[in-house]
C-alpha cells in the first residue's frame, strides 16, 4: 500500500483515511470537498475500506451521526466546506463539548454572500471558538500526514478533542501532487483504536450531552479548556513520533523557515505558505533577511512558539485570507495577542489577502517583505492584497 | 404473550424525574422503556423529557443517553448505530423520544434522512400539540383553535389558525417499514407497538398522543382519560402502516363528543360554534379519507 502516488489534496486526504480504517463516515457533498466523499464511497465498495458509510441528508446531520458513533466509542470521520460547516456549527459545539475524537477534513471555502466557490479561510477561521482542534495543511503531502497525525491527537486520553484538518480548497484539494504514503502496519501502530473514557456502554450505562447548570457548567468548560490547552504537547509529541516512524515532520503547532536571524518574518498558513517560502529563497538569495512562520494549528494557539520565533525581528507581517469585518484578520489579532502575552515588542502588520479565490502571487508576497524591510507598515489598518481598487471605490 | 398491567415488567427505567404531574410524555417513555428494556440507547433532542431527564448530575433515565441537536434526533440515532454495529455490539435497541416540534418541524428532516436510510431504530414522537418546554408555543402539530403563549385566543383570533401536520402519513410516504399511531389513553395498544417496532427489521415510527396538564388546561389525574377521549371522540386515531398498507386499529361506529373533549381543556376555551363546526368538518373529513383509503 505504501509507495508514490500522483494525487490531488482530496485524494490524499481520502487515501489517509482509509488508512485511519474510521468505524463510521457520515459526509454530505459540497464543493471543493466532494472528492474526499467519492473516493471514500469507492473504497467501501470495493472493500478496501469496511466503514460503515452514512447518506446524511445534510452537514447538520453528518455531524450529528459522527456525534451519535462518536459517543458509542466508535472511530468517525467526515468531511465539508464552507456553507456546510456553517450548517455544522451547532454540532461541533456538541462535539467538543462532550469530548467526541470526530476527525473532520475541511476544504477552505469562501462564504456567502457573495456566493463563491473559491478558496479563502473565512469559513474555518469563524469557528475558532467552537472548541475543535484546528490544523492547518500546505500541501497534499502535508495533509496525507496530519489527517494521520489528527487521530493520534484527538483520541490522545488527555485531549479527547475533535480536530479539523483544514486544505485550501482547489488550490489543494484540487492540484495534483506526489505524495509518499505510509505502510498500513506502521500506520495501525502508530494510531491504535482507544477505548473512549466517555463512551456509551451497554453494561455501565452513561448519559452524553447532558445539561449542566450553573452550579457545575463553568467546570465543564474549564475541563474542556484545559484539555485544549495540554492539545499543544500532543501535537508536538504526535509530529515527533510521526517524523520518526514515517521521516515527515512538520514543527508541531508552527514551522519556522529561516527566521533565525530574519529582519522581517512573514507570518501565515495554509497553501500560501509554500508561496511565500518560495520568495524567502528568492530574497534570501538576494541577501535580503527574511522568514516564514507557518502557523500550522489555530486551536490550541501556539503563543509560545509565535512569540519566540518573532522576538528577533525588526517587522513582522500577518497575511491571512479572512478578516473581521469591522477590525481585522483574526490570525493578526491571536498573533499580536501572543507577542503582548511573552513581552514581544515589534511593530507588525496585517495583510488580508485572497478573499474569494484571488490568487496572491509572488509579487504581492515581495511587497509585502520589501514593505517591512523598509519599515514602511501601514500603520494600524488591515491592507487588502491585490485589490482592484479602480472598482471598489478604495 | 400480549403486553399488558400483568405481563409488563416491573423494572422501571425513567423515574425520579422532575416532569410535572400528570405529564403524558414521561408516562410514554416510562412505558416504552418496560417494552425496550435495559440494553436500551435512547436519544432525547432537547425537549421536556431531556430537561426533566438529565440535569447534571441528576439522572433519572437508567439507560444510555444522548441529547442531540434539536434537528438532529434521527441522525444522531443513526450514528449511534453504525457506531454500535461497526463495533459489533449485539442485543440492543436504539430508540429516539422527540416531541412534536422535534419531530414534525425542526427534527423532520433529520428524521426523512433516517428512513430514507432504513436505519434499524426506532422514532417516537410524543404530541403534546405545542413547544410544551419553551413554555407553550404553536408547533406543527399543534390543532385548529388551541390557545398557546405565541398563538394566543382573543377575540379577533382564536387560537392556531393551522390544523395539524398529516405527520404519520409523511412518514408513511417514504415507504417505511412500520409506523404507527397511538395514545397514552390506549397503553396497551401502545405497547403493543413498541413491541412490533422493536422487532422491525428497520426503521420504525411511532407517534403517540401524549397529553400535558400544563399546556392542555386539564389536571394531572385526567392525562389517560383525556388521551382516550382524543380517539374515541375522533380527533386523533390509532392506525398503522405496515407492508405498504394503512390498517384503522379502531374504526367508532360512533364518535364521543368532541365538543365535550374539547371544553374540559381550557387551550381551547376561545372557541365558539364556528370553531367546532370547523374542527369537526375536518374530523369528518379525515376520517372518510381515512376509511375510503384504508379499509381493505
Amino acid at each position: 500500500m505504501s509507495g508514490k502516488l500522483f494525487v490531488s489534496g482530496d485524494e490524499a486526504v481520502a487515501l489517509a483515511v482509509r488508512q485511519t480504517k474510521p468505524h463510521v463516515i457520515a459526509a454530505y457533498p459540497i464543493t471543493p470537498q466532494t472528492i474526499v466523499v467519492e473516493r471514500l464511497s469507492d473504497f467501501v465498495e470495493d472493500g478496501s475500506l469496511e466503514s460503515q458509510y452514512l447518506y446524511v441528508e445534510s452537514e447538520h446531520s453528518a455531524m450529528c451521526a459522527c456525534l451519535g458513533a462518536s459517543a458509542i466509542g466508535a472511530r468517525t470521520f467526515t468531511a465539508t466546506s464552507s456553507q456546510g460547516l456553517l450548517y455544522m456549527v451547532e454540532g461541533l459545539h456538541y462535539a467538543s463539548g462532550s469530548r467526541f475524537p470526530i476527525v473532520m477534513m475541511n476544504a477552505n471555502r469562501s462564504l456567502a454572500a457573495p456566493w463563491s466557490i473559491y478558496n479563502d479561510q473565512r469559513d474555518s477561521l469563524s469557528e475558532l471558538e467552537c472548541g475543535w482542534i484546528q490544523l492547518y495543511a500546505e500541501n497534499a503531502q502535508e495533509a496525507y500526514d496530519t489527517i494521520l497525525q489528527a487521530y493520534r491527537i484527538a483520541e490522545d486520553p488527555k485531549v479527547m478533542l475533535p480536530v479539523m484538518v483544514n486544505l485550501d480548497g482547489f488550490v489543494l484539494t484540487h492540484t495534483y501532487e506526489l505524495i509518499q504514503t505510509a505502510e498500513q502496519e506502521k500506520v495501525d501502530a502508530y494510531i491504535p483504536y482507544r477505548d473512549f473514557c466517555n463512551k456509551l456502554d451497554l453494561d455501565q450505562p452513561k448519559a452524553t450531552c447532558i445539561t449542566a447548570g450553573p452550579p457545575y457548567n463553568m467546570e465543564f468548560r474549564y475541563q474542556q479548556h484545559q484539555a485544549t490547552l495540554c492539545a499543544a504537547e500532543t501535537i508536538r509529541e504526535a509530529d515527533r513520533e510521526f517524523g520518526e516512524k514515517f521521516g515527515r515532520s512538520y514543527g508541531g503547532l508552527v514551522e519556522t523557515y529561516r527566521c533565525e536571524d530574519a529582519e522581517a518574518i512573514l507570518v501565515t498558513l495554509g497553501s500560501v505558505a509554500g508561496t511565500v517560502r518560495c520568495v524567502v529563497d528568492a530574497y534570501r538569495e538576494a541577501g535580503k533577511k527574511v522568514g516564514l512562520l507557518k502557523i500550522r494549528c489555530m486551536r490550541p494557539f501556539p503563543a509560545k512558539e509565535a512569540a519566540a520565533a518573532l522576538k528577533g525581528a525588526k517587522a513582522v507581517g500577518v497575511l491571512e485570507k479572512d478578516v473581521s469585518f469591522g477590525f481585522e484578520g483574526v490570525v493578526h489579532t491571536n498573533v499580536n495577542s501572543a507577542l503582548k502575552e511573552w513581552n514581544v515588542t515589534v511593530p507588525t502588520a496585517n495583510y488580508v489577502g485572497g478573499l474569494g479565490g484571488r490568487s496572491i502571487s509572488k509579487e504581492d508576497i515581495g511587497g509585502i517583505f520589501d514593505a517591512l524591510l523598509s519599515g514602511n507598515l501601514n500603520g494600524s489598518e488591515a491592507a487588502f492584497v491585490n485589490l482592484r481598487r479602480d472598482i471598489c471605490g478604495a | 404473550m400480549a403486553l399488558n398491567a400483568k405481563t409488563i415488567t416491573n423494572q422501571e427505567l425513567f423515574y425520579g424525574h422532575k416532569a410535572c404531574p400528570g405529564c403524558g410524555a414521561a408516562l410514554a417513555i416510562r412505558l416504552a422503556l418496560k417494552v425496550l428494556g435495559e440494553r436500551t440507547i435512547v436519544v432525547i433532542p432537547p425537549n421536556c423529557m431531556s430537561t426533566v431527564g438529565y440535569i447534571y448530575p441528576h439522572m433519572p433515565v437508567f439507560v444510555n443517553s444522548v441529547i442531540p441537536p434539536f434537528a438532529g434526533t434521527a441522525a444522531v440515532m443513526s450514528g449511534v448505530l453504525a457506531g454500535a454495529e461497526a463495533q459489533g455490539l449485539k442485543d440492543y435497541h436504539v430508540v429516539g423520544f422527540a416531541g412534536d416540534g422535534g419531530t414534525a418541524d425542526i427534527g423532520l428532516q433529520a428524521l426523512s434522512g433516517m428512513i430514507d436510510r432504513n436505519d434499524r431504530a426506532i422514532f417516537i414522537c410524543y404530541d403534546n400539540e405545542a413547544y410544551m418546554n419553551t413554555g407553550v408555543q404553536k408547533s406543527g402539530l399543534t390543532p385548529y383553535g388551541m390557545k398557546t403563549t405565541n398563538t394566543p385566543a382573543g377575540k379577533r383570533i382564536h387560537g392556531s389558525q393551522s390544523s395539524k401536520k398529516r405527520m404519520f402519513e409523511i412518514v408513511a410516504a417514504h415507504g417505511i417499514p412500520y409506523a404507527a399511531t397511538a395514545s397514552v389513553g390506549y397503553p396497551e395498544d401502545f405497547l403493543a407497538k413498541v413491541e412490533k417496532a422493536m422487532n422491525t427489521d428497520g426503521t420504525s415510527y411511532i407517534h403517540v398522543m401524549a397529553p400535558c396538564p400544563t399546556g392542555w388546561g386539564t389536571e394531572s389525574d385526567v392525562t389517560v382519560d383525556i388521551g382516550k377521549e382524543a380517539v374515541d371522540c375522533g380527533l386523533w386515531y390509532l392506525a398503522e402502516y405496515e407492508g405498504g398498507e394503512f390498517k384503522l386499529n379502531r374504526d367508532p361506529k360512533e364518535f364521543a363528543s368532541a365538543e365535550a373533549y374539547l371544553k374540559a381543556q381550557s387551550r381551547f376555551s376561545a372557541l365558539d360554534e364556528t370553531d367546532f363546526a370547523r374542527i369537526l368538518q375536518e374530523r369528518d373529513d379525515a376520517w372518510a379519507r381515512m376509511r375510503r383509503d384504508w379499509k381493505k
